[in-house]
């Protein structure tokens, strides 16, 4: 069993309250890991910090067995890994096209400067399109999606940047149940493909569908963690999280 | 048709800095008020290395946006790491600063006296000296300027640009390494800047500190949001309008010095007007 992704006494706080409270997890390479908690529990924090977006403030990060003291969200792209959001963060005036085929061509300025997109780029951004449904789209502008559409570009993003290790936060929360199976099927194919999935999600049949490793987290620390069907009967878990 | 000839060289000097604000403010979303900074490095370099060196205008085309873009580079090498407001206010300290020394370094700017006598630009022996020339050279720079800004906006690098536009924390998730685009696009929109300050002042033949004021700045804007934001011929359509339209009060009996104090309120309305009921501008399809 490889690990792709681990915390060792992970630690952030705002103020004086910690959202992550000394965290030490391990994510296996090419599974599915849930993430679950009560609100408050320091789930999109973790989420956060293990993409960049807030530094943190000790403990170790390794990706891959890399030792990441510093993590800059740009470096994501070196380091396989990637995210969505829990609140839907697109590029909202930009085509449905745009926001893929940003994911898609060059990062470096000045080659970028000289790069038009191809049409294996196009190809590439139509292929995800589909998958996600949104081919009919493309000439819109993101923001004139509906809520579950703009949830699928977000995850049209994420599988254009083809990464390693995908951090998905709440894919499922408030959508049909249509957009539910096609994001279902989506991590499915992801998880076949090889990829390393964590996913944070507050329902539980999704999570004892698709998840082969649970983690519970609750005020910032590792509450259990295991097989799902065994943490969710766990007494401290439904205590913690279900108030049973 | 002199005046006709007049207007249509202002319309072209202020579509070129129009259209590099506009890379930078419609394209990047950052709110640089140093357009008229960059303008007036321009049209200084131009003035100085004319009269006090002796090269051609024609040269000084290719020295001032160098300079101007090095100058930027410099400073934006630091302002990369503001935002919204804070950058606006950086890039505002900048042109203050600028005035300052355009104001003060009297051996080399001549301080608030100015510099006169800058000649016309001449290429093989032909002096672009009346305006009729002239028209044609600052419409072959608006040309290319605009060929420039459209190739920007078509790369992927324009688009990276609009996606910090949106959301630039989202855009770092997928490998971007943000501050430089943004730094790169704040030298290029100094460069083209600078290009038409050399034309501005070769044109003029003077310049002073006053000319290259906040004032400058915020009529950039202006045209940049009256004529939409993030598109080439809005922004262009901006600037004819926000040109033509002060200059229409001459023709309704208001005095020259009404005028000119005029100019400066119906560009203050127009930008109110527009980010309240039209944020978007005459032909454009983005909002800050």
């Amino acid at each position: 069993m490889k690990y792709i992704l681990q915390t060792k006494n992970l630690v952030k706080s705002f103020g004086g309250v910690h959202a992550i409270d000394h965290l030490s997890i391990n994510i296996v390479e090419g599974q599915i890991t849930g993430l679950v908690g009560p609100n408050g529990s320091g789930k999109t924090t973790l989420i956060n910090v293990l993409s960049g977006f807030f530094p943190h403030d000790s403990g170790e990060i390794i990706f891959s067995g890399v030792n990441r003291n510093k993590i800059l969200s740009w470096e994501n792209q070196i380091y396989n890994i990637t995210r969505t959001f829990q609140q839907i963060r697109l590029f909202e005036q930009m085509t449905v096209l745009d926001n893929i085929l940003v994911v898609l061509t060059e990062r470096s300025p000045i080659y970028s400067l000289f790069e038009r997109h191809t049409q294996y780029h196009l190809k590439c951004a139509e292929d995800i399109l589909r998958k996600i449904g949104l081919h009919e789209k493309l000439s819109h502008r993101a923001s004139d999606l509906s809520y579950g559409q703009r949830k699928l570009l977000e995850i049209g993003r994420v599988l254009a940047m083809n990464a390693e290790i995908i951090l998905f936060d709440e894919p499922f929360a408030g959508l049909f149940p249509e957009t539910v199976k096609k994001i279902e099927e989506i991590i499915q194919n992801l998880k076949q493909e090889g990829k390393s999935i964590v996913l944070v999600e507050h329902n539980m049949a999704i999570i004892r569908k698709l998840c082969d490793h649970l983690i519970v987290m609750d005020a910032g620390k590792l509450l259990a963690e295991g097989h799902p069907e065994k943490v969710l009967s766990e007494k401290i878990v439904l205590e913690a999280y279900l108030g049973e | 048709m002199e005046y006709i000839f007049h207007i249509i060289i202002l319309i072209s000097i202020y579509g070129i800095l129009a259209l590099a604000q506009n890379l930078v403010m419609g394209e990047a979303g950052l709110l640089a008020i140093s357009g008229a900074a960059f303008y007036g490095i321009g049209a200084y370099v131009a003035a100085i290395f004319a009269t006090k060196l002796g090269l051609s205008i024609i040269t000084t085309l290719f020295i001032a946006p160098i300079i101007a873009g090095l100058i930027a580079l410099v400073i934006g090498a630091s302002f990369a790491r503001f935002r919204d407001d804070y950058f606006m206010l950086a890039t505002l300290g900048f042109l203050m600063i600028f005035n300052t020394v355009t104001k003060n370094w009297e051996i080399l700017t001549n301080g608030s006296y100015g510099i006169p006598g800058i000649p016309k630009p001449q290429i093989f022996g032909f002096i672009f000296s009346t305006p009729l020339s002239f028209v044609f050279l600052s419409l072959f720079l608006l040309i290319i300027v605009t060929i420039v800004s459209e190739l920007i906006k078509r790369s992927s690098f324009g688009r990276a640009l609009n996606a910090i536009r949106e959301d630039e924390d989202a855009l770092k998730i997928f490998g971007y390494q943000t501050s430089r685009y943004k730094l790169m696009i704040f030298t290029i929109g100094a460069a083209l800047s600078a290009l038409g300050g050399v034309l501005f002042a070769s044109y003029i033949t003077f310049i002073d500190p006053n000319l290259f004021t906040v004032n400058e700045s915020i009529l950039l804007w202006a045209m940049i949001v009256v004529g939409g934001m993030g598109q080439t011929r809005g922004v262009l359509l901006g600037a004819l309008l926000l040109i033509i339209i002060p200059e229409m009060l001459r023709f309704v009996g208001f005095p020259t010095e009404v005028v000119g104090l005029m100019r400066q309120c119906i560009y203050g309305l127009l930008l109110v007007f527009f980010m309240l009921y039209r944020p978007k501008g005459i032909l454009g399809i983005y909002k800050l």
